[in-house]
């Protein structure tokens, strides 16, 4: 079997590794790696690379973590250097604003990712406004959307709609999705948007199913799919954006990129750029089967060295608590109180 | 006993939740409610307890603040209308605290700056917002022992204690509260978080402050700080709770809040709701109580 019912589909890629990325590299990615990443992905023909630190804009923070580089000096670097890929940004409203949009506009950018939790569109109409009438690529992002059932994903994606947003994802932070969870929501999507509004899949591969989850999520209408080099993300990494595009070819759908290129810049550029192996691990899994936020994991790893309770307990009270994306500083929190109440450490 | 009498004007929720504190008040009485909903539940609520209530907009209670010896008004309507409403009132001699971000007076903080507001007599004092009531504290009982470089809050709030009024404009509740960090709190730089998390049932307002001393955190002077800074909040905010630290890593000091309101007419978890209105009651009581002891007079036509 090498073709399929989704053979000449034509879907657009979306490469993460330079964003969310920047989660399993603690940041630290310079401004001379992500030139060199953002040419080679660019050369590789992927139409939009993802490019900030890993929580976007306004993301440097003692919450998230300081950066190398501010997001206007990587995005400067990387947008000026590009042949055809568009260069995009995230902006989550509580963290990011507007004032920093157009310094990222101004610095090159010109597609934007406006994520709000699944549940709560109506915290982004101002920030979905302003990046058109900047006149860029608008995406709203729905992140966590496991914890929204179709229905409700449809009805928060015919918001960010309402506001002004051309594409609406479907967003898989947690890694929790299997694929008939991808196929309900962008099925709903289709069905209640406009037939020009696009539908996205962001997924991460804490089960293994980003790739699964992608290819029914474009079954179910979606033209646009995130993914990121070798997987370079937050948990086990996002859906390995050179397997999805091998997977892509066999069945037929098309998505203009280089395969053999991304393959290299995955195997010389990325992994070798790893601090340690992003996979499916103990706490990775957890994730995904818990259904806790993807960035959380290093954080609980940390939090778990510091004050002597497994990560994994760690993360799975942070799912049973709903603690959701942007409150890392609960993880220190639960950590603290996890230890008291086992008697671990006097939690200093 | 004497007691100053106030309006409150807009009928929301936090309008409401003010008819409750200030008819506990040993210095304030609540008198009217302004609206511009006639069929609004903040409107009928106000009656039931035995307000007078108009639903003509602040215009609708002018002809009244002097009959009526109105000497206080808090308004819970939005940015756009406040100056508006400040402008008129205070034309009437009437001080004005303001609970919406348009901030065209001294930000207020009780614990830390309000005796300063009552002693120059300010007219129109402004509450911030409500992750900056619940956090400022902290952040001043930080830089009271040493200097703070960089403050940065983390406030998680549950959707249903969200109106849409924030939803729609949570960039102005981060520069708000930002500069209030810098200006009340007395970092040199600040920061402010919003995390809307819809979980059932709600989970409880909780706040993360961390701080970067310039130096090496002396480290039981500011947790000595911290613990007499909190025991004042809690005098107005009883739910205004400790969870975790202070911890101290580096020059960085963390401390994990939790506040729960009175569940006078919001629910126990909008603790970030309840303490805005428990901290504007406060500032009004400051200013009634320097009122009633002749201490400090506002600027208007005496009244009975």
């Amino acid at each position: 079997m090498s073709e399929s019912n989704l053979k000449g589909r034509k879907v657009v890629l979306h490469d993460m590794c330079l964003r969310d990325g920047m989660h399993a590299k603690r940041e630290q990615i310079s401004v001379a790696q992500m030139v060199k990443v953002a040419t080679a992905l660019d050369d590789a023909g992927i139409p939009y690379l993802q490019a900030t630190h890993g929580a976007g804009l306004g993301g440097n923070s003692l919450q998230h973590g300081f950066a190398l580089a501010s997001n206007e000096e990587y995005i400067a670097a990387v947008a000026s250097r590009m042949k055809q890929a568009k260069v995009s940004v995230l902006l989550i409203p509580g963290l990011g604003t507007m004032r920093e949009l157009q310094a990222a506009y101004d610095a090159g950018a010109r597609s934007v990712h406006v994520a709000t939790h699944c549940t709560e569109a109506d915290t982004a109409p101002q920030h979905i406004a302003f990046a058109r009438k900047l006149g860029m690529d608008t995406t709203g992002f729905l992140m966590m959307s496991h914890l929204n059932d179709a229905a409700g994903i449809a009805q928060q994606g015919k918001l960010m709609e309402s506001y002004g947003a051309q594409t609406v994802y479907v967003t898989d932070s947690a890694g929790y999705m299997l694929p008939a969870d991808a196929t309900a929501r962008v099925r709903a999507l289709r069905e209640v948007l406009k037939p020009e509004t696009e539908i996205g899949f962001h997924g991460h591969h804490n089960l293994g199913m980003g790739i699964a989850n992608s290819i029914a999520a474009i079954e179910a209408g979606a033209t646009r799919i995130d993914g990121s080099v070798a997987g370079l993300g937050a948990g086990a990494g996002n859906t390995p954006l050179e397997v999805f595009a091998a997977v892509c070819e066999r069945m037929g759908i098309e998505t203009g990129v280089d395969l053999f290129k991304l393959m290299d810049v995955a195997e010389d550029v990325i992994v070798p750029m790893m601090d340690h192996m992003v996979r499916v691990d103990r706490e990775s899994l957890t994730l995904g089967f818990a259904g806790v936020y993807s960035t959380f994991l290093l954080h609980a790893k940390r939090a778990a060295e510091r004050f002597g309770v497994p990560a994994r307990d760690i993360l799975v009270e942070l799912g049973r608590k709903k603690m959701i994306g942007g409150q890392e500083d609960m993880i220190q929190d639960t950590a603290m109180t996890m230890a008291r109440e086992r008697g671990v450490t006097d939690a200093a | 006993m004497k007691k100053i009498k106030c309006a409150l004007i807009g009928s929301g929720n936090i309008g409401t939740d003010l008819i409750y504190k200030i008819k506990r008040s040993p210095v304030l009485e609540p008198v009217w409610m302004v609206g511009i909903d006639p069929a609004s539940e903040g409107l009928a609520r106000a009656r039931e307890l035995g307000l007078k209530t108009t639903a003509e907009g602040v215009d609708g209670l002018l002809p009244h603040v002097l009959e009526d010896g109105i000497q206080i008004a808090f308004d819970a309507t939005s940015a756009y209308v406040h100056a508006e409403n400040s402008r008129k009132l205070n034309e009437l001699g009437v001080m004005m605290i303001d609970l919406t971000p348009a901030a065209i007076g001294p930000l207020c903080v009780p614990p830390v700056n309000l005796r300063q507001h009552a002693d120059r007599v300010e007219m129109n004092v402004n509450m911030i917002s409500c992750a900056g009531q619940a956090t400022i504290p902290i952040v001043n009982a930080v830089s009271r022992v040493q200097g703070v470089e960089y403050a940065e809050i983390v406030a998680s709030l549950a959707s249903k204690s969200v109106g849409p009024g924030t939803r729609a404009n949570l960039d102005e509740f981060t520069y708000t509260t930002s500069s209030a960090i810098e200006k009340v709190g007395g970092a040199k730089k600040g920061k402010a978080l919003a995390i809307i998390n819809p979980a059932e049932p709600p989970l409880i307002m909780r706040n993360t402050i961390y701080c970067l001393t310039e130096s090496a955190p002396d480290q039981a002077r500011i947790t000595e700080s911290i613990l007499q800074m909190i025991g004042e909040v809690q005098k107005y905010v009883p739910g205004y709770r400790l969870v975790n630290g202070p911890s101290y890593d580096g020059n960085k000091v963390s401390v994990f809040m939790e506040v729960a309101g009175l569940g006078d007419y919001l629910p126990k978890y909008a603790g970030n709701l309840d303490i805005m209105t428990a901290a504007a009651t406060r500032t009004a009581e400051m200013f009634a109580e320097e009122i009633l002891a002749g201490k400090i007079k506002l600027k208007t036509a005496e009244v009975a």
